[in-house]
């Protein structure tokens, strides 16, 4: 504890938003724009979320910064809105209307002064993984997370920061934006009600045995996919197999996507993940952009398109390289000598074994929420880890941490929550 | 002027801005031929000491413009905010950073002049703009809520538990919609196991009981007339009622599909043959499931989902819940014993989300057969209804005999008119959009008093807005939302959730237009557009364009402001021919003045100098990061922001030309069905007008290439070089403009 400063003030607010993905930004904005008092918490160094791992949204195939910016001016624009990046929440106290609550904001070790001139990322000696991008590259251990981050200051890593002996970005900031022996802290915020929009992650796929996350290099997962499709990402947004090399510029001729990757299954993920059957769709588009040639399977249990979102698959079937396919994956072997993947599909009522060679595999891997260690919040989940709705804590749940949705549903939820909010607070 | 201006520039050298521009000889420029008093460089603009002795200088010298030039307006808000000093102060910021400095050749004198430029343009668009002063008025504190079903019942325990009032709406003499109708819930809860009890009934009481809460049964909206904040709705039932209305949820929800049309399933043909609404009823009366044919419970009994949905020929859709809904009614057969075989036939099983639960559970039931596949026909043969399935998992027909059938219909929005129902026409095909002008085609449900139309312009499909994925709640009727099954096919459960949002929105517009201030997407914007209506020649583009309504006309045709409805995009600025439509920070002359503050070279110093208009939303974002990126372009363009491509009057265009400009590049949102355009149709009307530049054009005899609109979404800031250089080529390649110096 002798490295964490604990402050003795005690922060006071309407509301405490925990997680600023797309939905804890919406409520966050929607209640700081009827007067409330926000404080929005965010365990990355920058708001945003995960949506802004994602190439382009289904079904306008839009890219998700530009809502993203929109909140982001809104949320700028509004004193109202208090942000603490780097921070989680570690204890909950009270009850609805009068919350204790914990909050440790680890160093970032930039402070505001950050024009993020980029002089520091130059002279920094040493490399990180770079997690935004699913560890594919890497940045210095002074880095801006990505492109348009906000908040638009550098963050270091602490691991791999060579720290105080080092010192060359210290020397070089102009600002003296640079403390690099910043501490944690710890302080309390009395707030009176809690929206929990924590978000999720992608499912493990390496738990899919079978399927050869891992193992073989051309089997990538749906988010990867999207980093590898995005122009902010470690191929500009190129699609090509990791098994190739960037410049050789190699046509990809065969895709296959895998839905229901560990969704939909009592041995992984029991529930479905509503918005995979979409994601594979949209994918699809990204392939077909860059290999107006390449053969597109994808091989589902069902297709869920809901509602108008129907259009979209409507829209994908008269492509007439793409081949929808019923039927789970069994198993996925590698192709030695081109790597290539060959998938096994099995028909579930006659038994019968179908194959297929293809260039690339995505696996459609399911969502998972994203759960944290607090008391008040795990006696609020539900055996999947998803906040119940009828919690007994007055805990207000907020996109996929109530369940899996899109992101449109994810933007009505928060509005819904701030409404909830709202009733929990009062008028004025 | 009401005001005389007294402007302060401070340019910031900091951010490697200096070892690219020459800061003093900058200064020094401005200073003499801007003819400013006051210019203050300093190398970290936005560090404390630099914002406190702007604050100084801005007291000391009675200041009322603040021109900062440095890094982009996207950064370092809070720093540059001096509102908190005096609402008469106005700042401009003018990029110099990511714009000049860090896109061009350090130390060139092209990129010298090219930051002189910006800062000149700021000058002027700070002298020439005044702070806004907001439209306040008297607004009501009531949300019309219309629909009495779970959506509207929802949304009016929320308005009035927030301390709000609502005025809820409903045609039928009780409240409770659809749901009143249901026996059971599908299971919207852990571990979503069972069937849930149907609670309308305790949520009919709260509404009922809740003093916040004025209930109009048996009743309709008249009218609608007026704006956000001060609307009046005339309420019909029997006698006509006036209310004052803040702003509306649209909860009118959704009818079944026209089972009539479903002949080719035996709907009308065979008695047996009955749909899902049909089910709820017969259970919800307590006589149970029963044959119409002889009155005696099925020894068999098949849904057919899909009914309808999922059907180019019917709704091209999926309805959303009919599967959980089958899943639910298969139950519902099993509640009373569990010999009936029961058959759910399906093309694909929807069931979201952890209702994959419920799924499983149902499928564990011994007597119910889930099968794939698409009902290729439906016959009655001794009894029975036999139907065959093409596309099944066995790849050849099934075949199933069952003594009734279940069509799983969908749902149609309440916004819909059914042209088959109503006269006889069927116009039920895919492509059933319907834009503003069409909204008359539409349901008659808010009956608005709006020149373009009387209720909410609708989508594909006859559903009502929103198109935005990020911003559901997005209308374009200012402060009227839709919420439930009207909006789309949800279940209950959602409508409920949606029902929150919705009049969460709808007090938020209350609250926010109180204080004169603007709805998304420019939240909190005090400037609205004021109309010189004396030069006003009637033309009605304004009033027709206009994405959002706000426009009313006389008899005459000239328009009637309802500043409330505005969104403060400014395409109708853009639209007026006589420049006679202005915000008070965002002018024609303001703009126009920007243009003219420039002195461009000579024709004789083979420099090309281009004007690029900009939209701030998306395009002005990806030339901010091209620039973080360091990417290199062009410096003969020079870009003035707008708030939407739809706002850029084409006299700017004329400006740009006849001062010399050598072309003008637009770069804005992408139009077309899946339009980015945050304004609607601006974007798509910045393309239009200019047919009329282009026209324009021959007629001076100017090249065809020199004015160019340029799709620029906020994720394409890596083509931002290739699009400009490109242009400023295509410029060259066609030559000096050769009104230059005339």
């Amino acid at each position: 504890m002798s490295n964490t400063v604990i402050k003795e003030t005690m922060i006071s607010a309407d509301v405490l938003v925990v997680g600023a993905g797309i939905a804890g930004i919406t409520s966050s904005v929607e209640l700081s724009e009827i007067g409330k008092k926000v404080i929005l918490i965010e365990k990355n160094p920058f708001i945003g979320g995960r949506v802004l791992q994602m190439n382009k949204y289904f079904p306008k195939m839009c890219p998700p910064s530009c809502g993203i910016e929109i909140n982001l001016k809104r949320l700028r624009n509004n004193p109202g809105i208090r942000i603490f990046t780097l921070s989680e929440v570690r204890m909950i106290e009270g009850v609805e209307g009068d919350y204790t609550v914990l909050i440790e904001k680890k160093p970032r070790f930039v402070n505001d002064n950050c024009t993020s001139c980029k002089l520091c990322e130059q002279v920094c000696p040493v490399e990180r993984k770079n997690e935004f991008n699913f560890n594919l590259n890497k940045t210095k251990a002074v880095y801006l997370p990505f492109d348009s981050a906000y908040p638009s200051s550098y963050v270091i890593d602490h691991d791999t920061c060579k720290g105080v002996s080092c010192s060359e970005c210290v020397k070089v900031c102009s600002y003296n934006a640079i403390d690099l022996e910043e501490k944690e802290e710890r302080f309390e915020l009395k707030v009176g009600a809690i929206i929990w929009a924590t978000g999720w992650s992608s499912y493990d796929a390496k738990k899919l045995i079978d399927l050869g996350f891992g193992i073989y290099p051309n089997v990538v997962t749906n988010t990867i996919f999207e980093r590898i499709s995005s122009p902010n990402g470690h191929t500009n947004g190129k699609i090509v197999r990791p098994s190739d090399s960037q410049q050789d510029n190699k046509l990809i001729k065969s895709f296959a996507f895998v839905q229901c990757a560990g969704s939909r299954d009592e041995n992984h993920l029991p529930y479905c993940s509503s918005v995979c059957c979409l994601a594979s769709m949209k994918q699809a588009h990204y392939i077909r952009e860059q290999y107006p040639d390449a053969e597109i399977y994808l091989y589902f249990i069902d297709v869920r398109s809901p509602g108008r979102l129907e259009d979209f698959f409507t829209n994908l079937q008269t492509d007439n390289k793409v081949f929808v396919n019923r039927g789970k994956i069994a198993r996925i072997r590698e192709n030695k000598s081109n790597s290539n993947l060959i998938i096994e599909a099995e028909n579930t009522l006659t038994g019968e074994l179908i194959t297929r060679e293809v260039e690339m595999v995505i696996l459609a891997v399911g969502m998972v929420p994203n759960v944290d260690g607090v008391d008040i919040i795990n006696k609020s989940l539900d055996e999947n880890g998803f906040i119940r709705r009828d919690n007994q804590y007055g805990i207000i749940g907020a996109g996929v941490a109530t369940g899996p949705c899109d992101v449109s549903t994810t933007v009505k939820e928060a509005a819904g929550a701030a409404m909830m909010a709202l009733k929990i607070l009062g008028r004025e | 002027m009401a005001i005389e201006t007294k402007l302060g520039l401070f340019i910031c050298s900091g951010c490697e801005i200096s070892n690219c521009i020459n800061i003093e000889n900058l200064a020094a420029t401005i200073s003499k031929e801007a003819k400013i008093p006051l210019v203050v460089t300093n190398q970290f603009l936005c560090g404390s000491e630099a914002i406190s002795k702007i604050k100084q200088d801005i007291a000391e010298q009675e200041l009322n413009r603040v021109v900062i030039a440095g890094c982009s307006a996207r950064t370092k808000i809070e720093e540059f905010d001096f509102s908190d000093i005096s609402t008469d102060i106005l700042t401009e910021r003018v990029n110099i950073r990511e714009l000049v400095a860090w896109s061009h050749t350090p130390n060139d004198e092209e990129t010298q002049s090219l930051a002189e430029d910006y800062i000149k343009m700021g000058i002027a668009k700070a002298r020439n703009s005044e702070p806004p002063e907001p439209f306040i008025q008297e607004t009501s504190n009531n949300v019309l809520i219309i629909g009495g079903g779970i959506s509207g019942l929802n949304s009016s325990l929320s308005v009035a538990e927030a301390g709000y009032r609502a005025i809820l709406v409903e045609k039928e003499d009780a409240l409770g919609g659809w749901l009143s109708k249901w026996k059971s819930s599908i299971p919207h809860n852990f571990p979503f196991t069972s069937l849930e009890k149907n609670d309308i009934t305790d949520l009919i009481n709260r509404v009922e009981k809740h003093p916040n809460i004025k209930i109009y049964k048996s009743s309709v909206v008249e009218k609608i007339s007026g704006q956000p904040g001060q609307f009046i709705a005339t309420i019909k039932n029997g006698s006509l009622n006036e209310e004052n209305i803040g702003s509306v949820v649209l909860a009118t929800g959704w009818k079944p599909y026209n089972a009539n049309k479903l002949s080719h399933l035996g709907f009308g043909i065979y008695q047996n043959v009955v749909t899902n609404v049909m089910i709820e009823e017969m259970v919800k009366s307590g006589e149970g499931i029963k044959k119409p044919s002889d009155g005696k419970r099925p020894n068999s009994i098949a849904f057919i989902q899909c009914a309808g949905s999922r059907d180019e020929n019917h709704l091209p859709y999926c309805s959303a819940v009919c599967c959980r809904t089958s899943l639910k009614q298969a139950l519902y057969v099993n509640e009373k014993d569990r010999e009936t075989k029961i058959f759910i036939l399906y093309k694909d099983i929807r069931t979201p989300g952890e209702s994959e639960l419920f799924y499983k559970q149902v499928q564990q039931e011994e007597n119910i057969f889930l099968t794939k596949g698409e009902v290729s026909s439906i016959v009655e043969d001794n009894n029975e209804l036999v139907i065959t399935l093409k596309d099944t998992l066995f790849g050849e027909d099934v075949i199933v005999r069952s003594e009734m059938v279940v069509l799983a219909t969908g749902m149609v929005p309440s916004t819909y008119v059914d042209l088959f129902e109503e006269k006889g026409e069927d116009k039920l095909t895919s492509d059933g959009k319907k834009e503003a002008a069409g909204a008359e085609q539409g349901a008659k449900i808010l009956n608005l008093t709006y020149r373009q139309g009387t209720d909410l312009p609708t989508l594909k499909y006859g559903f009502p807005d929103s198109h935005f994925i990020c911003f559901p709640y997005e209308t374009r009727r200012t402060a009227i939302y839709a919420a439930g099954c009207v909006r789309e096919p949800m279940d209950s459960k959602c409508a409920e959730n949606d029902a929150l949002g919705a009049s969460f929105k709808a007090i938020q517009a209350i609250e926010l237009i109180s204080q004169g201030k603007a709805l998304l997407p420019r939240v909190g914007d005090e400037s609205y557009p004021e109309f010189f209506l004396q030069r006003c020649t009637q033309c009605k583009r304004c009033t027709e364009e206009c994405p959002f309504g706000t426009l009313d006309e006389d008899d005459k045709g000239t328009p009637k402001p309802n500043p409330n409805r505005c969104r403060r995009c400014g395409i109708c600025m853009g639209a007026c021919p006589e420049r006679i439509v202005n915000f008070k920070n965002y002018s024609v002359h303001s703009i126009s003045s920007m243009i003219k503050s420039l002195e461009l070279p000579d024709e004789d110093d083979e420099k090309y100098r281009i004007l690029g208009f900009v939209c701030e939303n998306d395009a002005y974002p990806a030339l901010d990061l091209s620039g973080l990126k360091r990417q290199q372009f062009d410096a003969a363009i020079r870009f003035i922001t707008v708030r939407c491509l739809g706002s850029v009057n084409t006299i700017w265009i004329n400006d740009a030309l006849s001062n010399g400009f050598d072309g003008v590049l637009l770069l804005g949102c992408k139009h077309g069905d899946d339009y980015q355009c945050h304004f609607i149709k601006g974007s798509e009307l910045a393309n239009k007008r200019m047919e009329n530049v282009q026209e324009k054009l021959k007629q001076l005899a100017l090249e065809p290439q020199r004015v160019k609109i340029e799709t620029i979404a906020i994720d394409d800031y890596s083509r931002i070089p290739s699009v400009i250089n490109k242009f400023v080529e295509s410029v060259k390649e066609v030559g000096q403009n050769p009104y230059k110096g005339m």
